[in-house]
């Protein structure tokens, strides 16, 4: 079969899945669907299909993003556009689908939005949700509408015809196109794509390889897992144009093994492009040859660095090492080697498609195109989004995010992991870019954005960091190695009460020579959660200091739980609860916490019922 | 063990640079990288010992000791972490009475921590036995573990 044929065989298919007689139900079966349930769901779904003789279609499908309202299920009935349902229970599903399915009622009151073409009466399009509606969808345009099994769904929308359009230009062409769309590096450094290409493009070597980023080591991040889980063909296709376009003949996803449903999405697709002659010998019918293989990172953060990862495919301990040589002319074997991320591979094939003018009407005027964020912490909407670069913070967080969890004060959101820094609440205006988020001294990085709260302590959040980068410092550099751990002593020193106003300025001066003198980007970042906080909220580490109180109420050592006399209702649960037998008192009376027994584990303030909230947390009683 | 270790190093053997995959392979199937096991990859892939033991400990993923029946994860991401990850933590360790990297006496539990697991929509989140929980509270450590027991 060509090309020609498997695309009309593939839009046949997806035309009878989206116009099935039969009713379909979606199921959204990514990572965060399946630990809230979603296959409780299914099972539930094929027995009550069985009992009420009802024919369904099961489809999994990936994210589409709101993973707060997982799971997820979408039921598409002949003629109607499918009907989107969250928090969907085993428990719920039985009415829904009786009512639905059986009494036509499609439940608008359940109901979050419709999908596809056409309109239910009372049941608003699913993108006029407000976590959806500021979003543009260019990387993630497939994420939870396609069954990421079925590489003919991914070709029936428009799949392969990158690579395609591409085998038609010369790779200098299909360079000069990238140019033209902006498209910056998405995992981190930002670096312009085509640049990095042209390089490895004009070195001649009977070898080259493009290995793709997968290593997502950024805690707290899974926009790369999302969308190698809900559309990993994208990321493959984005490959072969990468391959195509600086030469390369292997390629290598170096992925980590704490995503196995990811390795397992990928293991299957490239067993499908094989039969389709995607992959291998003469892709499609040209000149062009490429294999790509898998490599499972083992845990190791600085893997994700460029020269680190390239040893550790080499089967290394993952050491980064010096430049020049650059990967780009001696990488993998010595071999011109380009690394990139999932989602800039994820983003190519639609570039070249649409041409790169068309990318570059998104975004702002040094950030171009769209980028995903996975929008967590203390956020009411959490889940994975995708925005043009330029839009605001606020817009971000509040408009999408729907603000703070529990509507407590916002108070900082965490961007660019380990090697960023958080932006307080003042700068809330500041557009999602390159460069307004290094003027306000953080980073992209790869799209984490953690949202912070009153209730989160900005010296916590600082040497958590410091305390992740002095774990997965690989030791090299004496200023990364040791630097960052008199760092981290210092942190704990005042979390504990402990610090003096004289350990501000030694940590200033120890981040300023860490950065300078580390090799890597993991030890030339390392200080940055600690300066950016330093910078914006320099009266909570004085207030550690001086008063010996955590505002936040988060620091162990600065604070205590007792229970309000007056308003402790005597129900006993925390007596219960309380795993160091620190709690007294006779039922219907006020109880005590011995303070010397109390671990400050925190279960009674959490098993408290919140008609008492007897339960308090107390700082700022050692002075 | 030699010849198990064969069996698994047999699809690599073409392939250079292949020590990360086939000690992963090994844990896979063993559960734990032994010393009979690094013994016999060093004979087969004609490598020190010392060499493979410099490579392996650089990886967290790997362990040296027979893991418990059941592996208890605990994310420390930085979703998991500013909505209680460390307080759940904590309370895993009292209830095995381990620290993490431990297996418990009888041999039941091991614990780890790990820095996200990619489903920080959900946080904070603990894993047992490849399943992730969800939005975990402290009071439900302890349900979600007695089951297993
Ligand atoms: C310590 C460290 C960790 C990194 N981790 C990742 C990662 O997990 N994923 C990623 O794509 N890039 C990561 N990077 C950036 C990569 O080294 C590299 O710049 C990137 O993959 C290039 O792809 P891009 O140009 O498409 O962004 C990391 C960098 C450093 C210094
Ligand atoms: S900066 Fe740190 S992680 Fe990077 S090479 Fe040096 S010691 Fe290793
Ligand atoms: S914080 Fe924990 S140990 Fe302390 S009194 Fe409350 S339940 Fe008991
Ligand atoms: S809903 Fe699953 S990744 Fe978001
Ligand atoms: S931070 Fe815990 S799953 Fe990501």
């Amino acid at each position: 079969m060509d090309f020609a044929e498997i695309r009309k065989k593939a839009i046949a298919g997806w035309k009878d899945l989206v116009s099935s007689k039969t009713p379909v139900i979606y199921l959204g079966a990514a990572t965060c669907g399946r630990a809230a349930g979603i296959e409780a769901v299914a099972e539930e779904i094929r027995k009550i299909s069985k009992e009420l003789s009802l024919n369904i279609r099961l489809v999994e499908v990936g994210c589409i993003g709101p993973c707060y309202l997982e799971p997820l299920i979408y039921i598409q009935k002949n003629g109607y556009p499918s009907v989107c349902y969250g928090k969907i229970t085993p428990r719920k599903i039985k009415k829904l689908l009786e009512d639905y399915l059986i009494n036509n009622d499609p439940r608008p009151d359940l109901a979050l939005g419709t999908l596809g073409d056409g309109q239910i009466n009372g049941i608003p399009g699913l993108f006029e949700h407000p976590m959806l509606k500021y979003q543009t969808r260019l990387v993630l345009r497939n994420c939870g509408i396609i069954d990421p099994e079925q590489i003919d769904h991914y070709i029936a929308r428009y799949g392969y015809l990158g690579i395609k359009k591409a085998l038609g230009m010369s790779p200098s062409e299909v360079i000069d196109e990238v140019k033209t769309s902006g498209i910056r590096g998405r995992g981190g450094a930002g670096f312009p794509t085509w640049k990095k290409w042209e390089i490895c493009h004009n070195v001649q070597s009977d070898d080259k390889y493009l290995i793709c980023n997968a290593d997502e080591g950024d805690p707290g991040a899974f926009m790369n897992r999302s969308l190698l889980e809900g559309d990993p063909h994208a990321v493959l296709e984005g490959l072969l144009i990468g391959a195509y376009a600086i030469g390369a003949n292997h390629g290598y996803i170096y992925i980590r093994a704490e995503y196995p449903l990811a390795i397992k999405r990928l293991e299957h697709a490239i067993s499908q492009m094989k039969s389709y002659n995607l992959l291998g010998n003469n892709i499609l019918g040209s000149d062009f040859s490429f294999d790509i293989k898998i490599k499972k990172g083992a845990g190791a953060f600085v893997c994700g660095e460029e020269t680190a990862l390239i040893a550790s495919v080499m089967g290394k301990r993952g050491m980064p090492m010096p430049r020049p040589p650059f990967p780009a002319i001696s990488g993998v074997w010595g071999k011109p080697t380009i690394i990139n991320n999932v989602e800039t591979l994820g983003t190519l094939a639609t570039i070249i498609r649409r041409g790169g003018e068309w990318f570059a009407g998104f975004g702002s005027k040094f950030s171009k195109g769209t980028k995903t964020f996975s929008l967590v912490g203390k956020v009411k909407r959490t889940g994975l989004i995708e925005i043009p670069l330029g839009t605001p913070l606020k817009t971000i967080i509040f408009d999408i995010g729907g603000g703070t969890s529990g509507d407590k004060k916002f108070k900082a959101v965490q961007t660019g992991g380990p090697s960023g820094g958080c932006i307080p609440a003042e700068l809330i205006s500041l557009p999602v870019d390159y460069e307004s988020l290094m003027s306000a001294y953080s980073i992209m990085g790869s799209g984490g954005m953690i949202v912070l709260d009153e209730d989160t302590c900005v010296v916590d959040i600082a040497s958590y960091f410091l305390s992740f980068i002095q774990a997965e410092s690989c030791g090299k550099c004496s200023p990364c190695r040791i630097g960052t751990k008199v760092m981290l002593d210092i942190l704990e020193k005042i979390k504990s009460g402990k610090g003096e106003m004289a350990d501000i300025d030694k940590l200033i001066s120890l981040a300023k020579t860490i950065k300078k003198a580390s090799l890597c980007g993991l030890g030339q970042t390392a200080p940055n959660s600690v300066l950016s906080t330093l910078r914006y909220f320099r009266s909570e580490y004085e207030a550690h200091i001086i008063d010996k109180s955590c505002p936040a109420l988060v620091c162990k050592d600065l604070i205590k739980y007792t229970i309000s006399k007056e308003k402790c209702a005597g129900c006993g649960i925390c007596r219960e609860k309380c795993p160091a037998g620190a709690i007294t008192g006779k039922k219907k009376k006020a109880h005590i916490i011995n303070e010397s027994l109390c671990v400050k584990c925190g279960i009674c303030y959490q098993v408290c019922p919140a008609k008492y909230g007897a339960v308090e947390k107390k700082t700022g009683f050692l002075t | 063990m030699k010849n198990t270790i064969k069996n698994i190093i047999k699809p690599y053997q073409d392939e250079k640079g292949s020590l990360i995959p086939i000690l992963q392979a090994v844990q896979e199937k063993t559960g734990f990288i032994s010393e009979d096991a690094v013994s016999a990859i060093a004979l087969e892939l004609k490598m020190s010992e010392h060499e493979i033991y410099g490579v392996a400990t650089f990886y967290t993923q790997f362990r040296y000791t027979k893991p418990g029946d059941h592996m208890v994860k605990v994310c420390l991401g930085t979703a998991c972490h500013v909505r209680g990850g460390e307080q759940l933590l904590d309370r895993t360790e009292t209830i095995l009475n381990i620290k993490p990297g431990q297996t418990t006496p009888d041999s039941a539990f091991s614990l780890e921590r790990v820095a996200c697991m990619g489903c920080c929509a959900l946080a904070p989140v603990i894993v047992v036995d490849n399943k992730i929980y969800p939005n975990v509270t402290v009071p439900k450590v302890e349900k979600i573990i007695s089951k297993k027991e």
